[in-house]
């Protein structure tokens, strides 16, 4: 059993690590929003209250990545399915959950290296954190919502054979969960129908926890985001997994 | 070692397979004959677990598919008709992952992946990329690695469409040292009917989802009064051409990822 997750999630590993676009162009967008909403706005938010914005905006940024990343890393399940490889694992003597579970291990592993890298961008053009032992409760952060992420998105992708239709689907999803997830701005003085769109946005959960542990500033309590996205990734992962045990070919 | 009884299959009240039953024996080599659309792949798929039956019975190997999947799965080798294996990975990286996944030992693992890509022809070129590799190096890799777990049974699904005659020639070879070798049954489909002619022990000819006729080349020649099997071929089951994807049930079926 740890076999087979151990297979899959390297197999993960190394198609990701051979993909040098995949790697360059998913960490081109982030960076993009950091230094155009970053330097844009920052001069805004400092004559509105004398506010960091770089330093608020980082959080938000590294929890972007791991949306995108980790959303469509389900896309691999539709490729797969395309491109026949998902036959070889559904014909192997082996448990649908446990595929699951390498699939998601792999690409939530992903998302959090790749998190890790616009973070490491990040302090390059200036970020700080509150201590640097933050890095540490934030790394955790950041894997807690790409297992929740990815499994989301492994889950849509076990039911949809259309690889046009993928991504189509997925942007309707992130982007508004990206935009209404306080990861731009702050939530607290939002009107109450967008505040509650927020509220429901597991997202936003994310990204507080995320600021939470790196910069100190938060609108929920720690302990509210660690079991929201902890409750989430179980419910979703187990929902992926049966969807994925009903996949036929 | 395949039993096949009243075996039924609908899509949505299309029937893909209306009632079949054969058996296979151990150590046979059996051709799945029958035009495109006729139910083969299906068939494959519902004894190699991919899909569930809509009812009848099932056995490989002694084991239940529906009940016993894992058993089952552990029974067979299969090269689909389609391509299977990972582009992105080397020759050696596919077997490799194969291996881990039927639980074969480490050990025992790296001795079978190097007996069995040298077997293909594809030791010296391990390490490539499979993107890299023509149609029947690829064909070649998918048989190799269908046997790392030492199957009792083969399944071949169109195992030499599309490929010169010279591979197909090394790709029999292969099987059929197999068969004579460790006694493995074989279960495949083709469309070459010269091929079904001169390696299988017994054929089975399905259209519409039925088995028309089944016995050996010989019985079935001379039952029909031809002189090939592709003149018996063409007696039972029509000249007419078959419009695989006109429909709007073919369309639905694909869209479904329902491949024949």
């Amino acid at each position: 059993m740890i076999q087979t997750i151990y297979v899959m999630w390297l197999r993960q590993l190394k198609r990701y690590w051979r993909s040098k676009s995949r790697l360059i162009g998913s960490i081109g967008q982030p960076l993009l929003f950091l230094v155009a909403f970053g330097f844009g706005f920052s001069p805004v938010f400092e004559k509105a209250g004398g506010v960091d914005y770089m330093q608020f905006l980082v959080p938000g940024i590294v929890a972007m990545t791991i949306l995108f990343t980790s959303m469509f890393t389900g896309i691999e399940v539709v490729w797969d399915r395309r491109f026949g490889f998902l036959k070889e694992t559904l014909v192997a003597p082996i448990s649908r959950t446990d595929i699951m579970i390498g699939r998601t291990l792999g690409g939530a592993t992903i998302s959090v290296i790749q998190g890790l890298v616009v973070l490491l961008l990040a302090f390059l053009i200036g970020f700080r954190p509150v201590s640097w032992f933050s890095i540490l409760p934030a790394v955790f952060f950041m894997f807690l919502l790409s297992i929740f992420l990815t499994g989301f998105g492994t889950a849509i992708a076990s039911r949809i054979d259309d690889m046009q239709a993928f991504p189509m689907i997925m942007n309707l999803l992130i982007m508004p969960m990206f935009f209404l997830s306080g990861a731009l701005f702050p939530i607290d003085g939002l009107p109450s129908f967008i505040k509650l769109l927020v509220l429901v946005n597991p997202l936003s959960y994310g990204v507080d926890g995320l600021r939470a542990t790196l910069t100190g500033v938060m609108s929920f309590t720690l302990p509210l985001d660690l079991t929201v996205l902890a409750g989430l990734s179980i419910l979703v992962n187990l929902v992926g997994a049966w969807l994925f045990s009903r996949i036929e070919i | 070692m395949i039993k096949v009884m009243n075996l039924t299959k609908n899509f949505n009240g299309f029937t893909a397979v209306d009632d079949i039953s054969f058996n296979v024996g151990e150590g046979e080599i059996f051709a799945f004959l029958g035009p495109n659309g006729a139910g083969k792949s299906t068939t494959i798929k519902m004894l190699t677990t991919l899909l569930k039956p809509s009812s009848g019975k099932l056995m490989v190997n002694g084991f239940n598919p529906l009940t016993q999947q894992d058993d089952a799965r552990r029974s067979f080798g299969i090269v689909f008709q389609d391509q299977s294996i990972d582009e992105e990975l080397t020759a050696y990286e596919n077997m490799e992952f194969h291996g881990v996944l039927y639980g074969v030992e480490k050990e025992t693992r790296t001795e079978r992946i190097k007996q069995l890509m040298e077997m293909v022809g594809l030791w010296s070129r391990r390490d490539d990329y499979v993107k890299y590799y023509s149609g029947g190096m690829k064909r070649r890799l998918e048989i190799a690695r269908g046997l790392i777990h030492h199957p009792r049974i083969l399944f071949l699904d169109e195992p030499t469409l599309g490929l010169d005659p010279q591979t197909r020639n090394n790709i029999w070879e292969h099987i059929l040292e197999l068969n004579a070798d460790d006694g493995m049954t074989i279960f495949f489909t083709t469309h070459y009917m010269a091929e079904a002619e001169e390696v299988a022990d017994r054929v089975a000819i399905i259209d519409h989802g039925q088995i028309i006729t089944s016995g050996t080349v010989e019985e079935i020649r001379s039952s029909t009064s031809t002189s090939s099997l592709e003149d018996a071929f063409l007696q039972l089951t029509g000249r007419s051409i078959r419009e695989e994807n006109a429909t709007s049930m073919d369309r639905m079926r694909l869209r479904r990822g329902v491949r024949r």
